[in-house]
């Protein structure tokens, strides 16, 4: 049976961790179709019928699914779900929200966060923080899936999937969607950067963050930051790393004045290269870093910034 | 309107986890057990509803052995007002966890569910959008803010790309973020008040549901180790590194 990857998108197209979610669900079955939702979303329809080795996109219009109430999205996953063997979502806000209440409804169990196929009822999974790793296997009919997109390659382009327009379920009533207030930056999406620049506790202030950017925007970087930084009212919550916040895996993570707390190094512990830029040695962050500078990160930082630049 | 949370009795968040040597799960003898950080943000939301007058009750409710009296006394001592723990030394997963928790709401009929987003032991992030699909209610997952008016909640998320806001409609259940409140300290006046406070204590038999495991875990292992690293003396050593070992700038 084929499994069905249930895409998050904006209207024009579908979130790049689409392409990762088919990848994971082509390990699962190779029949993958992919379900678009949405008020007006035949050019993201379009997005996802170019992901190579999607066989089928399904897309439902509704007025009820243009913010991704979990409400209003859920019945139609769930009426949808019977004729698979898998509902497949990427583990971002969306997935994380809407997942569980499909899985609920289905009666079934939900794998979170999947990190590997093992078999089509089998995966791997992070627990504590990613302090162990635990393979669980589901004997649910249809099984629903998180996977995490930083350990599954994003699938090609260049695909022509046919687009096959389904009816809505409507709204339920039961929630409504105000409004948002997104962080706006030219910067590259953390969680698909190439490279990650994240501050800490030690920046000391949300002016001081401005000496990152400077650095990233050298880099072409995505910016990051401790859970210490975000709670201190330095950077807004979407820039969180960590065990409850955003995962990441760049070639280059650079740990600026993060001392390197559990909960943040489950965030960003599978980035290929790994520098920290702290003034205790003692930092558990070092035990994690490839490369590390011990010193003022006020010094540091600008003379990085400058010798950058002479690339 | 009553209000339910639920506490999770887990690790400690500052305990450094070992898996155990049959790769059958993690250590938990003589390991430091504590609530769920997440949830004490949960009965922090719920008992500022009542001292606000917004809530008539706060009812405290766990799932587990006999032990997480512990963690709903904890609940009790910084301000909710009576527990009930569904005792069972089986292995819980979320959508179990849920069904006890819908007979438990059948039961008590709150106006609104406040648990924490995910338990930081198992890391699955499902038992309330579990418990709201269950019970058909709204869900306002990863609260960043609460406010109740008149029969519904505004409620404002962290989602990936900053902060969205969602009108929902009571009764419901709220998952919180870390950013919803800062969680208070028992007082010891307060300690020694919750001792008398009442928990009841039921079975998932007794409600009539079925707490079968559906996945199976058949190994925990510890992850792959990094390599440690180098420390470099100068700024100019370091991109020498990555430009020329790593290869990455």
């Amino acid at each position: 049976m084929a499994v069905l990857v249930v895409a998050a998108h904006d209207g024009k197209t579908v979130r790049s961790n689409v392409a990762n979610a088919v990848t994971a669900a082509s390990q699962m079955d190779p029949d993958v179709h992919v379900l678009v939702a949405g008020s007006n979303a035949g050019e993201a329809a379009k997005s996802a019928a170019a992901i190579q080795s999607v066989a089928k996109v399904l897309q439902a219009e509704d007025t009820a699914y243009a913010n991704w109430v979990a409400e209003d999205v859920a019945p139609l996953v769930v009426k949808l779900a019977p004729g698979y063997s898998h509902v497949v979502m990427a583990a971002d806000s969306v997935g994380k929200n809407l997942a569980p209440r499909v899985a609920a409804l289905l009666d079934v169990a939900q794998v979170s966060e999947a990190i590997k196929v093992v078999s089509p009822d089998t995966f791997v999974r992070p627990i504590y923080a990613g302090n162990a790793m635990a393979t669980v296997q589901t004997a649910d009919k249809i099984k629903v899936v998180t996977i995490r997109p930083t350990n599954f390659k994003a699938a090609a382009g260049g695909g022509g999937a046919p687009i096959e327009q389904i009816g809505g379920t409507g709204a339920g009533g039961l929630a409504a969607y105000v409004g948002a207030e997104l962080s706006k930056s030219e910067r590259p999406e953390l969680t698909s950067a190439k490279i990650v620049v994240s501050g800490g506790r030690g920046l000391a202030s949300g002016e001081n963050f401005k000496m990152l950017e400077a650095l990233a925007d050298k880099l072409g970087a995505g910016l990051g930051a401790s859970r210490a930084a975000v709670d201190a009212g330095y950077v807004p919550n979407d820039y969180q790393v960590g065990q409850t916040g955003k995962v990441v895996a760049p070639d280059l993570y650079i740990a600026i004045g993060i001392s390197g707390a559990i909960q943040h190094l489950a965030g960003m512990k599978d980035s290929k290269t790994i520098v920290a830029i702290n003034k205790d040695e003692e930092a558990p962050i070092f035990q994690v870093a490839d490369y590390g500078i011990v010193g003022d990160l006020f010094q540091i930082v600008p003379e990085l910034t400058a010798a950058v630049e002479k690339k | 309107m009553k209000v339910l949370v639920a506490v999770k009795r887990v690790i400690d968040y500052n305990v450094k986890i070992r898996v155990k040597a049959d790769n059958t799960g993690v250590e938990t003898a003589n390991v430091k057990m504590s609530m769920n950080p997440f949830d004490e943000i949960a009965v922090e939301e719920a008992i500022r509803m009542r001292e606000k007058g917004l809530a008539t009750e706060v009812i405290v409710f766990s799932a587990g052995p006999a032990q997480c009296q512990e963690t709903i006394r904890t609940a009790l001592a910084m301000g909710a007002d009576r527990g009930v723990l569904v005792q069972s030394d089986a292995e819980l997963q979320p959508l179990a966890v849920a069904k006890l928790m819908k007979a438990v709401v059948d039961k008590e009929q709150p106006g609104l569910v406040i648990v924490g987003k995910q338990a930081i032991d198992d890391d699955s992030n499902q038992t309330g959008q579990m418990l709201a699909a269950l019970l058909g209610w709204s869900q306002g997952t990863f609260a960043n803010k609460l406010h109740v008016v008149d029969g519904s909640a505004e409620v404002k998320r962290e989602v990936d790309g900053g902060l969205e806001n969602i009108k929902i409609k009571l009764p419901a259940v709220i998952t919180t973020d870390l950013r919803l409140n800062e969680p208070r300290y028992a007082s010891l006046p307060n300690i020694m008040k919750a001792k008398k406070k009442p928990i009841e204590v039921l079975t998932a038999d007794a409600l009539g549901v079925d707490i079968t495991p559906r996945l199976k875990v058949l190994k925990v292992e510890e992850p792959p180790k990094r390599k440690s690293g180098i420390k470099v003396k100068t700024v100019a050593e370091l991109i020498d590194k990555l430009r020329n070992e790593a290869g990455v700038i």
